[in-house]
């Protein structure tokens, strides 16, 4: 029982980042229409905003310690962030350490920012034309954002830390009564997970709340219709863009202490991200979430030792085989609507 | 001639042409000079544009005429690969059984996969191809470590059986890939002047493979079955209701472009006899989508100019480093020299992959027919200039 709950847990936050990324996708699929590989990269590129917020939080200049010396007698310089400067020694940790959690509030404006550039400046030219060719501008898209990133980051992972406060593990068994040390789980995983539902209920709520998302709701149902009635239903569109843009930076952002961001990390993820969203029904909301956890919590399944025993190499490649399964017995998806690109 | 058009007979004679004398071709420069570095004519890069040329061949059949984007080829050259490297262990180092071998493997394999695969279209079709080489490439790099050598890829050893030949040599080294006896790294070296040319055997037995295979994607272009296989592409649905199923001719179509990559990848083995998973990854499937799209898809050459485009830049441009763009930029006074180099240094060197995205995007966008419209065009632009000179007349474009 223990190792199920442990299991679970596992899966979740590989299972938050497959929902985000897929949420995203679906929802530029089924707003423009568009197949768009590029979206990794814009997970990528969340990630490496919250490198940036902690290398420029932590730029500094030297200054020389007359109390210490180095070596050689002479007195020692030591490099003081320019945080230290405006808001003094414990106060700048306190904020440096934060890095990852300040980069969301930077990573928005830049996200949405991208997206727009995106759509407009790219995107845009590509609706009318066949899929395929949306798919290839946008993977050649993905190459040349990729190839920035490493110019000025290097091809090596950057280990970017989580807060303090949220180092270590939990001890969920104790709570749930089983023994000590049965379950446990990082703090900054399940920190990963709640912030993935917040994001993911905040999307859902908009669309769902808002006059805004009714219109963008309407726009996905019968784009012509609502452009007849006299709403600039592109506008919304790309409005939309820039916001599964965000949501893809956001959840870059917070992947960042899980797993150190490196250039080719998006490319990882978009493969997966795709199959989550063919397996929850392309142009389904519900769907691409459903399905991103659902097949996070499997992978962790099918790595239990008790499964490779029997099925080995079924880790592997369990998200496909599923995949597969269910293009060929539900074209659809899981939750997908009736007539979206079945054939 | 041979069953083909004129038009398209001189194309076969062009490339047979451009394959047999691709030594002194890629040779323009003496050996020691300041250019040297862009002579690609050495035996290992002419194997690879030759060898990624077929591949790239195959992919067009697919892509280029039914317009079924797959992004799992790279799984039928790994497949490949590993069938040529393993009748390399057991039977004997002849490349002709090797090759043999991994032209059928490869096509039983994308019989299965393609079977499954093409139930779909569309982005669906792209989505299973990718999940089947990704499945493909999982496998081969854990489970199926016996098979294929896991993360080490797989290797000859001094115990192999190799029942029609010696497990090793008198000497006690691995024997190597040979055609009849004939080595396929053994090469003659001409030397003319300050030129050094180098004739290689596995290149010219490449060349060959090459140059057939090109025939053969002629000839299926002109065919009906080509025919049918454009109506896929271009309507399907009415092309069903005229009672044809297209299922068998697509399903063909993959077969076929499946056979074309297990060539490619028997070759590869046996110039350089080792098989590893990563061959199979999704990148490397994306490579060859990139060469077709680049070359020209849906047209005879493009591909391999394509091909040969990527393997040049990949081997040749990434060389360049910024000692020698300064050296080129030493006329220019030295503020402006450091201004140039660094605005040129991103593009070129570790970074061709970027100039690789920019230019991929660039024909993606304005050139969908890839760089073969593009000279089109501009042969289009100076005829109708000389048109406009003398009278007009009115030549159709070469493919």
């Amino acid at each position: 029982m223990d190792q199920f709950i442990l299991q679970i847990l596992n899966g979740l936050d590989k299972g938050s980042a497959y929902a985000l990324i897929a949420l995203g996708l679906t929802l530029i699929f089924g707003t423009l229409g568009v197949v768009n590989f590029a979206h990794g990269a814009l997970f990528m590129l969340g990630a490496f905003v919250a490198v940036t917020v902690s290398n420029v939080l932590t730029l500094s200049h030297k200054v020389v310690d007359e109390t210490r010396t180095d070596f050689l007698g002479n007195p020692l310089q030591v490099d003081v962030p320019y945080i230290y400067d405006l808001f003094g020694q414990s106060a700048g940790d306190t904020i440096i350490d934060w890095a990852v959690p300040i980069s969301i509030i930077i990573a928005i404006p830049i996200m949405v920012g991208i997206g727009f550039a995106m759509e407009r400046g790219l995107i845009k030219y590509f609706y009318k034309r066949p899929h395929a060719d949306q798919i290839l501008v946008t993977f050649g898209l993905a190459i040349v954002i990729q190839e920035i990133v490493k110019y000025f980051y290097g091809a090596n992972p950057i280990p970017t830390p989580a807060p303090e406060a949220f180092v270590g593990s939990f001890d969920f068994g104790v709570i749930l009564g089983f023994d000590p040390n049965a379950i446990i789980y990082p703090y900054w995983r399940l920190v990963y997970f709640f912030f993935s539902v917040v994001i993911i209920g905040a999307v859902f709520a908009f669309l769902q709340f808002t006059t805004f998302g009714m219109v963008v709701r309407a726009g996905m149902a019968d784009r012509e219709t609502v452009g007849l009635l006299g709403i600039d239903i592109d506008k919304r569109f790309t409005i939309m863009f820039g916001i599964a843009a965000a949501v893809a930076g956001l959840a870059g952002v917070m992947y960042a202490p899980i797993n150190s961001p490196n250039y080719h990390m998006g490319m990882d993820f978009l493969v997966l991200s795709f199959v989550v969203v063919v397996v929850g029904g392309m142009g389904s909301l519900p769907g691409a979430v459903a399905a991103g956890f659902l097949l996070g919590i499997l992978e962790s399944f099918a790595s239990m030792s008790a499964v490779i025993d029997i099925l080995p190499g079924i880790n592997q490649i369990i998200i496909y085989l599923v995949a597969i399964i269910i293009l060929l017995t539900r074209p659809r998806g899981l939750m997908g609507r009736k007539g979206v690109m079945e054939e | 001639m041979l069953g083909l058009e004129m038009k398209d007979f001189r194309l076969l004679l062009i490339v047979i042409g451009l394959t047999m004398l691709a030594p002194f071709i890629l040779n323009p420069f003496p050996e020691g000079s300041e250019m040297a570095q862009f002579n690609a004519g050495y035996p290992d890069l002419m194997q690879r544009f030759v060898i990624f040329g077929i591949f790239a061949i195959g992919f067009n059949i697919l892509f280029g005429l039914t317009g079924y984007l797959s992004f799992g080829h790279a799984a039928f050259l790994g497949a490949g690969s590993y069938g040529a490297v393993w009748m390399f262990k057991l039977l004997s180092m002849n490349v002709l059984p090797a090759i043999a071998i991994s032209v059928i493997i490869a096509g039983l394999f994308s019989l299965l996969i393609g079977f499954i695969s093409l139930r779909r279209s569309g982005i669906y079709f792209s989505i299973l191809t990718l999940a089947f080489a990704q499945m493909s490439f999982a496998l081969a790099y854990s489970v199926l470590t016996p098979i294929t050598g896991g993360e080490t890829g797989l290797q000859l050893a001094l115990d192999d059986p190799r029942i029609f030949g010696a497990s090793q040599t008198a000497t006690g080294n691995i024997p190597v890939p040979s055609l009849f006896g004939l080595e396929m790294r053994s090469s003659y070296e001409l030397e003319m002047g300050s030129w050094l040319f180098t004739f290689n055997v596995g290149y010219y037995l490449a060349a060959l493979f090459m140059i057939i295979a090109f025939y053969m994607s002629i000839r299926i272009f002109r065919s009906p079955f080509g025919m049918m296989l454009r109506a896929i592409k271009s309507n399907q649905t009415r092309m069903s209701y005229t009672g044809l199923n297209a299922r068998p001719y697509t399903l063909a179509a993959f077969v076929i472009s499946g056979m074309y990559a297990g060539l490619a990848g028997g070759l590869m083995a046996s110039m350089d006899p080792l098989a590893g998973a990563e061959r199979m990854q999704w990148t490397a499937s994306g490579e060859v989508v990139l060469m077709t799209i680049l070359g020209g898809a849906g047209t005879l050459i493009g591909p391999v100019l394509g091909a040969g485009m990527i393997k040049y830049f990949e081997n040749i441009f990434s060389k360049i480093n910024e000692t020698i763009l300064h050296g080129w930029f030493a006329f220019l006074p030295d503020g402006l020299e450091n201004l140039v180099v660094a605005m040129v240094y991103p593009f070129i060197g570790k970074g061709w992959h970027l100039t690789l995205g920019i230019v991929f995007m660039l024909v993606v966008i304005f050139l969908p027919g890839g760089l073969v419209q593009g000279g089109q065009k501009i042969a289009g632009l100076f005829r109708r200039k000389k048109a406009e000179d003398a009278k007009p007349n009115a030549t159709e474009p070469a493919e």
